[in-house]
């Protein structure tokens, strides 16, 4: 297998939750809804789906575990949220700080456990293939669903009437309302989506990524894909591009740190998150105030009575 | 007229809709208190009242946004219970809203097929919005994103996504106020074929010479409930005006004769790059005016007003300091507190959020726009006490009524906080003022004291500004009129030698003159 | 079913001061039920959060010392707040404030330096934590960067650059390669003999004071509150919205800052990496906990306080995880804004028949 194969290849690994979670806050920021609890549900997901992977020995149990876990964390952010109206930077910042510690209370049995990663698939004949075969043929399950992810979202929010009323909630909830659009429960579908991708993400990191579980192996990704969101001008196909973009920075900071450039690691290690700032200065600066924001996002509705 | 003997055929049988003894309260308000209303088929019915009469209150019940604590809606006779705006389409119920229900980054197809049920394709509602715009005069491009058309345009989709749905009852709230008076004509021939097409049609509004012409039954509400139900092709104008009110119409006294002074305010030149992303830009403004008159501004809403306000205000500064003088002074780069400094006073449009901080009271919002003039906050300390004698004394000078002596300012009526605003400017005594929409959505009593507080303090020599879109308020009060469009303003007319036509062609861009060509 | 909130007119004071109660009531509800689900004994964990703390004297004074970063990072973080700006990276600003405010006692540590070190130092910490709160303020006011992300990312650049400082340069060569500094000599003094009270804490009260006094008393305060409840409003009112961001994250800033070199030269006496503990994500639920009233965060840092402890003696005496602590609150924040809705708005459970 040459380099460049096996280069790409970490480049999809260290994009792939990115991309995940990412594709889930977009639906819900486009439906108006802001929800910061990513890193939280993300954290429960991957302790769940590890828990739940060591102890039934089954990954796919797994993985459905992590995304019903971040279901779960997401439907208190919505009970909250949408039910009683309340602040959802602040709800999201309480659910992040419930989910991390919540996960270290999950996993606190599992430390020092690690299992077989999930296997990459294999396609006889294909996967062999020099040059491009593993990379086109030979990634792990979570790689092709994210991408169908990416895919479904597109035509989601572009194509489906149902994408339309979304996005009309997403950009003016009052109008929405008047027009007799279902705001909350449009939202309430949103925000549980987004906890199932975010828990999704997470298990890719316990079950794939790293194949163990360590208090904190979130390490700010959460942060990062809401990032991406805004990175992305709330656009999936720009999602995508933003996450390999950032994969390939991640690894390309882990190679740096290997040849030991003479930096300190832990300039090294600051990288993705100065990166991201970086790239939303960029974002921002070249854009007109929040010009491609959905209308109405972060702003709790209530309708008259 | 066409459809008049099929209107008066479908008098028979039970009215299209019928309210009965609907009571809707909020908290101690009571905002419908016992209400009957019929609609026929055929019949374009006025519901007619002073703001905060109850009507809006009334047609959110007969869309299914809210829901009455008492009474029965009948739909051909049938009982009926609207939940919600769902199932007041699926009775063939559509609404035309005052403020839009429009969703600007989206385009004029995708923001008219989000309302329709769905199954149908795009292209298919693309076909059908050029079939109605045909038959209607009501011509889109489906493609355009919503927040590159002016206000007209936009009402236009409103109306088109309510046809599509070919409603059986159409509710139309104030579909004028937006308009020009042209536009308007071309609306009421629309509305007109829709009746003679059997539609009901339910006409909000407060404008009376326009019920007079198109409606042939009116229900009259006052302070939530019915006060009369006529057919107003019988009534005066003024005799409706009296039902709504409920007293005598009150007319603002024009001022004593007086001198006019010299140039008070002036733009020269004022162009502004809007700081909204769909905002207006402002080209090339030009007004000057003087000691002891009042100009209005007139114009469609959306065509630069709130830019205008703004860039008067300081709240937008003008890259030049001699585009905007104030007495005789460059104060084109001052901010709003340097402007405030040299005796000018605003009021914006906005009561809730823009004059006043809502949740704030109201000796709180004396020190919001005094506290750089003296009075209410010494070195940096605000002086809370010296505020709320401020307060009181506005109350007292502008019959501000509220609840409790120093009361947040979002618990007060309307009428009452926007006289609470205007009057914490008046009163002291500003040499230029400038006010965006002084009574808009405030009761009649309100309004007139506001509109005479207005001329008062022009007569005791100040220069004061007024833009509105109510032509029939910048023709009480105005003494010059200019009108603003897509970020120009027309010269100025004395109010005594312009029309409401010449004004309506202005306010269209369609005879914009350019004093300083040639 | 759903929830319809109906708006509740005018709600009065006692409402709003016992709301945070009733949140820390439910949340201890929560907090139990959570602990009967490990299968341990919630009589037992009570009694070791907090009774056992209250009552002894060795723990209200560490309640003390615990509140004190707690609450001075959450006035600070009050005037963000207030007016509408999301500062969630107090964490990192608490830690760069430590840095900053340890360049002193670390270099004339040994040198027998005088008392002159730690006014110097405090003042330093603080200038640290406003100028890396800088950061994310100039971002917002000059490129428009959401300062909810850029902040939050800087906490953990300040993290390493702590962990670089004291793995490298800052490291103290005689301790058998341990991450940590020397013991600085400039250290607070304690107030009671054999306690563990330090002079710090008496700041706590004194910025409580001060910052009630900005907040109802001065025009700049009074421009804060109009900013986060009617940008127009402010806009119109003459205040500066971009001087207004800058303003409210250095005064938060500058507090985190405090609160860092406070914590070293108090508590800690050296530099090491986890000086925090997460004391600027702890802050947010302070903040909120005391309705971002001054004399309110006193209460939400010392009830915060108690859990800090609590889940300190909890580990040791019940072997519960510190995670506990965390997850509390977290649920605990999260019972504050439910409480805060609840007064605001009444709740009517709608049933799907009428709908």
């Amino acid at each position: 297998m040459d380099i460049w194969q096996a280069v790409l290849i970490t480049v999809i690994t260290a994009a792939t939750p990115l991309l995940i979670a990412a594709l889930g806050e977009l639906v819900v920021e486009r439906a108006g809804v802001l929800n910061l609890g990513i890193e939280g549900m993300m954290a429960v997901g991957a302790a769940c789906g590890f828990a739940a992977a060591t102890l039934s020995g089954s990954s796919a149990l797994g993985v459905l575990a992590a995304i019903a876990a971040g279901v779960a964390l997401s439907a208190v952010f919505a009970l909250l949220t949408l039910g009683l109206a309340t602040n959802q930077v602040a709800t999201g910042l309480a659910l992040t700080i419930v989910g991390l510690g919540l996960s270290g209370l999950i996993g606190a049995g599992f430390v020092g456990t690690s299992r077989e990663a999930i296997p990459a698939i294999r396609i006889p004949g294909l996967t062999e293939l020099p040059g491009v075969g593993r990379l086109l043929f030979g990634q792990d399950p979570f790689v092709y669903l994210s991408l169908a992810l990416a895919i479904a979202v597109l035509w989601f929010l572009g194509r489906s009437r149902a994408g339309l009323t979304l996005r009309s909630i997403g950009e003016n909830h009052t109008s929405a309302h008047w027009l007799g659009l279902p705001v909350m429960q449009v939202r309430l579908l949103a925000i549980l989506f987004g906890g199932g991708c975010a828990g999704l993400a997470g298990a890719y990191l316990s079950l794939v990524y790293t194949p163990f579980w360590s208090p904190g192996m979130t390490a700010g990704r959460g942060w990062i894909a809401l990032a991406l969101v805004v990175f992305a001008s709330w656009k999936p196909l720009r999602v995508l591009f933003g996450a390999y973009l950032f994969g390939g920075a991640t690894v390309l900071q882990l190679h740096a740190q290997a040849a030991s450039l003479g930096f300190p690691s832990q300039v090294m290690s600051a990288f993705p998150y100065v990166a991201t700032i970086v790239a939303l200065v960029i974002m921002s600066a070249g854009r007109r105030k929040a010009a491609a924001a959905p209308g109405s996002l972060g702003t709790s509705f209530v309708p008259d009575r | 007229m066409a459809g008049a003997s099929g209107r008066e055929d479908q008098r028979d049988g039970p009215p299209l809709v019928s309210l009965r003894g609907i009571v809707k309260r909020f908290g101690t308000l009571t905002a419908n208190d016992h209400v009957d209303l019929d609609i026929r088929a055929g019949e374009i019915h006025a519901l007619l009242g002073e703001n905060g009469a109850g009507k809006s209150t009334l047609v959110k019940i007969l869309f299914g946004l809210l829901q009455p604590n008492e009474g029965e809606i009948r739909w051909q006779g049938q009982p009926v219970t609207l939940a919600n705006p769902e199932d007041a389409g699926r009775l063939g119920i559509g609404m035309v809203f005052q403020h839009f229900s429009l969703f600007d980054n989206l385009t004029v197809a995708e923001n008219i097929a989000v309302a329709l049920p769905k199954g149908e394709d795009m292209r298919s509602i693309a076909a059908r919005i050029a079939s109605v715009g045909e038959r209607y005069g009501l011509a889109l491009e489906p493609g355009r994103p919503v927040w590159t058309l002016s206000a007209g345009e936009r009402q236009r989709i409103e109306i088109v996504r309510a046809l599509l749905r070919e409603p059986r009852l159409l509710i139309l709230d104030e579909p004028t106020s937006v308009l020009t008076p042209q536009e308007a004509d071309t609306l009421f021939v629309t509305l007109e074929k829709l009746a003679a097409g059997g539609c009901g049609l339910l006409y909000i509004t407060h404008r009376l010479e326009e019920v007079k012409r198109l409606c042939s039954g009116a229900t009259v509400m006052r302070a939530g409930k019915v006060v009369a139900a006529c057919d107003p092709r019988q009534e005066s104008v003024r005799r409706l005006a009296s039902l709504m009110v409920g007293s005598e119409v009150m007319e603002v006294r024009a001022a004593a004769a007086h001198q006019l002074g010299p140039v008070r305010f002036e733009l020269n030149k004022l162009s502004l790059a809007p700081d909204e992303i769909h905002g207006v830009a402002l080209k090339g403004v030009d007004l000057a005016v003087r000691g002891g008159e009042i100009v209005g501004v007139a114009g469609v809403a959306g065509n630069g007003q709130a830019e205008l306000f703004a860039a008067m205000s300081g709240e937008s500064r003008a890259e030049k300091a001699g585009a905007v003088r104030i007495d005789g002074a460059d104060a084109g780069r001052d901010d709003i507190d340097a402007r405030r400094r040299r005796k000018a006073a605003f009021v914006p449009e906005e009561r809730n959020g823009h004059a006043a901080a809502p949740r704030l009271t109201l000796s709180e919002n004396v020190v919001l726009s005094r506290h750089a003039t003296g009075g209410v906050a010494r070195h940096g300390l605000v002086d809370a006490s010296a505020a709320k004698a401020v307060a009181a004394e506005i109350s007292r000078v502008f019959d501000v009524r509220k609840g409790r002596v120093d009361p947040p300012a979002g618990t007060l009526s309307g009428g009452n906080l926007q006289k609470f605003v205007v009057g914490r400017e008046i009163l002291r005594e500003p040499g230029v003022l400038i006010v965006n929409q002084p009574t808009w959505g405030v009761d009649a009593g309100a309004a007139a004291t506001i509109r005479q507080a207005l001329i008062d303090l022009a007569a005791r020599g100040a220069a004061v500004v007024v833009i509105s879109q109510d032509l029939d308020e910048i023709f009480a009060i105005a003494d010059r009129i200019a009108v603003i469009h897509d970020g120009h303003l027309s010269a100025t007319y004395p109010a005594r030698e312009i029309d409401r036509e010449k004004i309506g062609l202005l306010m269209a861009g369609t005879a914009e003159e350019r004093p300083h060509a040639a | 079913m759903r929830l319809e909130l109906v708006p509740r007119g005018d709600v009065s004071p006692w409402a709003r001061v016992l709301a945070p109660v009733a949140a820390v009531i439910a949340a201890v509800l929560i907090g139990g039920v959570v602990i009967a689900v490990m299968g341990r004994s919630p009589a037992a964990a009570f009694q070791v959060y907090f009774v056992d703390t209250l009552s002894e004297s060795w723990g209200l004074q560490e309640m003390a010392v615990k509140a004190t970063p707690l609450l001075i990072i959450a006035v600070g973080l009050s005037f963000c707040f207030r007016a509408s700006l999301w500062n969630i990276g107090a964490e990192g600003q608490f830690i760069i404030g430590a840095l900053v405010g340890s360049i002193l006692p670390l270099y004339t540590a040994g040198s027998g330096a005088g008392f002159w070190v730690i006014p110097l130092a405090l003042v330093m910490g603080a200038l640290g934590g406003l100028a890396y709160a800088m950061i994310p303020a100039l971002l917002r006011v000059t490129f428009g960067v959401s300062e909810i992300l850029s902040s939050l990312m800087l906490v953990y650049v300040a993290d390493l650059v702590l962990d670089y400082l004291v793995r490298g340069p800052w490291r103290d060569p005689k301790g058998f390669n341990f991450p940590q500094t020397v013991n600085f000599d400039a250290t607070l003094p304690f107030l009671a003999d054999g306690g563990r009270l330090h002079a710090g804490v008496l700041l706590g009260p004194v910025l409580v004071l001060v910052a009630w006094f900005v907040i109802s008393r001065t025009l700049f305060g009074f421009g804060v509150r109009v900013a986060g409840e009617a940008p127009k409003a402010a806009r119109f009112a003459g205040f500066d919205a971009n001087r207004m961001v800058l303003a409210a994250f250095a005064i938060s800033g500058a507090a985190a800052g405090l609160a860092g070199v406070l914590e070293v030269l108090g508590q800690i006496g050296q530099l090491k990496p986890g000086i925090s503990s997460g004391y600027g994500f702890t802050a947010i639920t302070v903040a909120f906990l005391g309705r971002l009233h001054p004399l309110g965060m006193v209460f939400g840092a010392l009830v915060v306080a108690l859990t800090v402890i609590g889940g300190e003696s909890a580990q040791i005496a019940l072997k519960l995880p510190l995670d506990l602590t965390r997850t509390f609150q977290g649920v605990l924040l999260m019972c504050v804004l439910a409480a805060d809705a609840l007064v605001s708005y009444r709740v009517r459970i709608v049933t799907m028949a009428r709908a």
